[in-house]
């Protein structure tokens, strides 16, 4: 009894720690946007009053987590997604697996970002943190009323429930302790951006230091919504088990857009950086990725766009969500009519140039971002404005997407060779040369070795060599590889800036994304058959062949397993375990795959349904597929390598500017 | 006794996820097979969230996939089975929105974005070249 009065108790603290953060957020908020004037001194207080957000923010998720993690059932949320018997990963994981839950996740970060504007960022003018701090608090208080309000995470229950009633069976994955906070982390690191913007603004004041403070956080950001995008396709490959990767489904959509237009912004806040141009651009983009990122946590939430992704939702909470967004979103609209043309432009360049190019990127992704926006929410205004239903799936963003990325791909390679200002095509096109001829050679051989199944596969092959070769040839220039002594070529690759590699890693990673989708898009096979313990199946020259089958108990489910061994071309035999669980407290089915890795590609198992006293197995041959998310832990990897460039890491903007303004070559 | 257990095996049945293609669905003729595949990945289950009826383990899509074999076999061409089911369920059933008066803006919008944005460089450039030029 007295534990269950000190749950009570952390229950109720983090409650009134989640009052307290949004009282202070308020105040900061309207010191920050009101008073920015006002200086160091304003600073100083705001910074603190970040820090202690983010401390109180902590204790109340802490406190939800608590409540979970002993199953403290007087938790109104811990009844409606948990269980006593679930293990304690998918106990904590639970948390966010839900409307209350992942909208105070979503804050925790939030804060937490702010924190880190807070403690990094005192040598930021005081005007500008102001301004920063202030638009900061703006949001969390702004979300965190709403979710005081309207879907509070700290409601109670009396009497207390025995038991949970479970956490949806597909959450229940280690896909759902990682997913969700990457993707959050992406999401709303892209918040500092808009606050950056937003200062911008209102303070008239952009400078190139302004950018040299915007981009790391865009980086930052991109990095975890590029690793969370990626989990979130490989837990879906996995899970869901029929070994589909992207279904461009409505919420995948509002996670792909922030993505793309964060891309769009690291490129146009580089052009900011180095050459003072594209100033409302970039501003406009700040804000078009935070609000894109807005749309993708809360259209969901608003009950609006129906998909597997949505958490219950009300009416009521949809009205007040999409009233907020309104707000925000159309104030910072207004703020950059009325006081964009105020930022003065700079730097001018010849349309072929570093700068044309990154513009050039900047209008395919911008486009691409416009064709997707549409995509997804024009069933719905055509639904509600002429009451015609119809449908925008897969095939129309194939092609959509498809026919825009086609022309990025093929002038990609070109970027890191033009200098700035003005650039000799011919001469960047002679160092790519060698890439081209490696792509041909590669895309005649494996399309003669694979056959050619789709009419497009070979284009597709093409752009993928391509862009991973041709992402190289900087480097291959600057290391003078070829001609000079090797020893010398690897002095001068080791000494190059971090950005140059991160910048050939980083278009490497996309071409190995597309030869992934490429090649699994072409080339895989699949069979669906009936089979007995003691019979065997052939797919691909892999041979399969079922043992036993079994029902065992799981902790909060019963399983029936299947065990099977597959033996390769090659000769060599895998055993494989597929499962198919249905969930105790909610009776729902789940399928668990066995998946076997071969190299880069896959062999994907799937034990479907009993039919009449046999079992229906699915299995698939994946060439490759491993490719499609090594290449976005590739662009990952690259982004961090940026952030750990001296220009950053030894904190001396002035001179690091410098350097770095020399011309490419 | 023995139709309490039939009772039991039918409630048991509906009970059951039936999951995306089955063997007991498909066709003896592979090209046959090959297309009721293609043309059910074009087609929306239409009690699921943005799920072909190729993937979706709901009844109503084994319903339909059942439907296309019928309709092929039939001797039907494919356009002639999305044109079937389009009668009976609307366009709703097709996942790649047909162009008409209704859709006519969704499908130019990416081209009418990107010409927008190559007119508005354009425009920026022109201005820029008389700048320098003044």
């Amino acid at each position: 009894m007295a534990a269950g009065d000190c749950d009570a108790v952390s229950i109720e603290v983090g409650h009134f720690a989640l009052i307290l953060a949004c009282a202070i957020a308020t105040v900061s908020a309207l010191a920050g946007l009101l008073l920015w004037r006002s200086g160091q001194r304003l600073a100083q207080v705001l910074a603190q009053a970040s820090i202690l957000q983010f401390v109180l923010v902590a204790v109340a998720f802490l406190a939800v987590v608590q409540a979970f993690v002993v199953s403290d059932f007087s938790l109104k949320l811990a009844v409606d997604n948990s269980h006593s018997l679930k293990p304690l990963i998918f106990k904590i994981s639970g948390v966010w697996g839900n409307h209350e839950g992942s909208l105070l996740l979503w804050i925790l970060i939030l804060v937490l970002f702010g924190a880190l504007v807070a403690a990094f960022g005192r040598r930021l003018p005081a005007d500008l943190l102001n301004l920063v701090l202030g638009a900061q608090s703006l949001l969390v208080a702004a979300f965190g009323g709403f979710t005081l309000f309207t879907s509070n995470p700290f409601a109670r229950m009396s009497p207390p429930p025995l038991e949970g009633s479970d956490l949806n069976p597909i959450l229940q994955d280690i896909g759902l302790a990682i997913h969700p906070p990457l993707l959050y982390a992406g999401y709303v690191g892209f918040s500092i951006c808009f606050s950056f913007a937003m200062a911008a603004l209102i303070s008239g004041r952009i400078d190139q230091a302004w950018a040299r403070w915007v981009r790391p956080w865009t980086m930052l950001s991109w990095v975890f919504l590029t690793l969370g995008i990626a989990m979130g396709s490989y837990w879906a490959y996995y899970e869901l088990g029929w070994g589909g990767w992207w279904f461009w489904d409505p919420v995948e959509n509002a996670s792909f857009m922030p993505w793309l237009a964060g891309t769009a912004l690291l490129h146009s806040a580089l052009v900011m950086e180095k050459r003072n141009a594209l100033k409302i651009w970039t501003i406009f983009l700040s804000i078009i990725t935070f609000s894109l990122s807005l749309l993708g946590t809360f259209l969901v939430r608003s009950g609006i766009l129906t998909s597997v992704h949505t958490f219950a939702s009300d009416p009521t909470r949809g009205l007040v969500i999409l009233t907020i967004l309104a707000v925000l979103i159309g104030g910072a609209f207004l703020l950059f009519a009325l006081r964009a043309s105020s930022l003065r432009q700079g730097g001018l360049f010849a349309p072929i140039s570093r700068e044309g190019a990154l513009i050039l990127n900047n209008l395919f992704l911008a486009t691409a971002v416009g064709a997707v926006l549409v995509g997804t929410l024009y069933p719905l205004l055509l639904d509600a404005l002429a009451g015609t239903t119809i449908s925008v799936g897969a095939p129309f963003f194939n092609l959509t997407f498809g026919a825009l990325m086609a022309p990025l791909l093929l002038v990609l390679p070109f970027g890191p060779l033009l200098p700035w200002k003005r650039a000799d095509l011919v001469a960047a096109g002679q160092r790519l040369v060698g890439a081209a001829g490696l792509a041909i050679f590669l895309t005649i051989l494996v399309s003669a070795l694979g056959g050619i199944s789709i009419s497009l596969a070979p284009l597709g092959l093409l752009l993928g060599f391509w862009v991973t070769f041709g992402a190289f040839a900087e480097l291959i220039e600057r290391g003078r590889i070829g001609r000079i002594p090797v020893g010398e070529s690897v002095r001068r690759l080791v000494g190059l800036p971090r950005t140059i590699w991160s910048t050939a890693l980083g278009h490497m990673g996309l071409g190995l994304t597309v030869l992934g989708i490429v090649s699994v898009t072409a080339w895989e096979t699949e069979l669906v058959t009936t089979l007995n313990p003691g019979e065997t199946a052939e797919l691909s020259g892999y041979s399969l062949a079922f043992d036993s089958f079994e029902q065992i108990p799981g902790p909060n489910y019963m399983a029936d397993t299947g065990h099977f061994t597959v033996t390769a071309p090659g000769g060599g035999t895998k055993t494989l375990e597929a499962e198919r669980r249905t969930y105790v407290a909610s009776g729902m089915p789940t399928t668990e795959a066995a998946i076997e890795t071969y190299g880069l590609s896959q062999f994907y198992l799937q034990l479907g349904e009993p039919l009449d006293n046999t079992h229906v197995v699915r299995i698939w041959y994946k060439p490759y597929i491993l490719l499609i998310w090594i290449g976005a832990l590739v662009m990952a990897g690259a982004g961090v390598l940026s952030l750990t460039d001296r220009r950053l890491r030894v904190g001396a903007p002035q001179r690091a500017a410098k350097q770095v303004m020399e011309p490419a070559e | 006794m023995k139709r309490l257990l039939t009772l039991l095996a039918l409630v048991l049945c509906l009970v059951m996820p039936v999951l995306a293609v089955s063997p007991d669905e498909m066709l003896d003729d592979p090209a046959l097979e090959q297309r009721a595949r293609d043309i059910s990945a074009g087609l929306r289950c239409l009690v699921c969230q943005n799920q072909s009826i190729d993937d979706s383990d709901a009844d109503l899509a084994r319903d339909l996939r059942v439907l296309v074999r019928e309709r092929l076999v039939a001797g039907d061409s494919n356009a002639e089975v999305e044109q079937y089911l389009v009668d009976r369920y609307g366009e709703y059933v097709l996942l790649n929105p047909r162009l008409n008066n209704h859709t006519l803006i969704l499908w130019i919008a990416a081209p009418a974005l990107l010409a927008l944005g190559l007119f508005g460089l354009f425009l920026g450039h022109a201005a820029s070249v008389i700048h320098v030029q003044s």
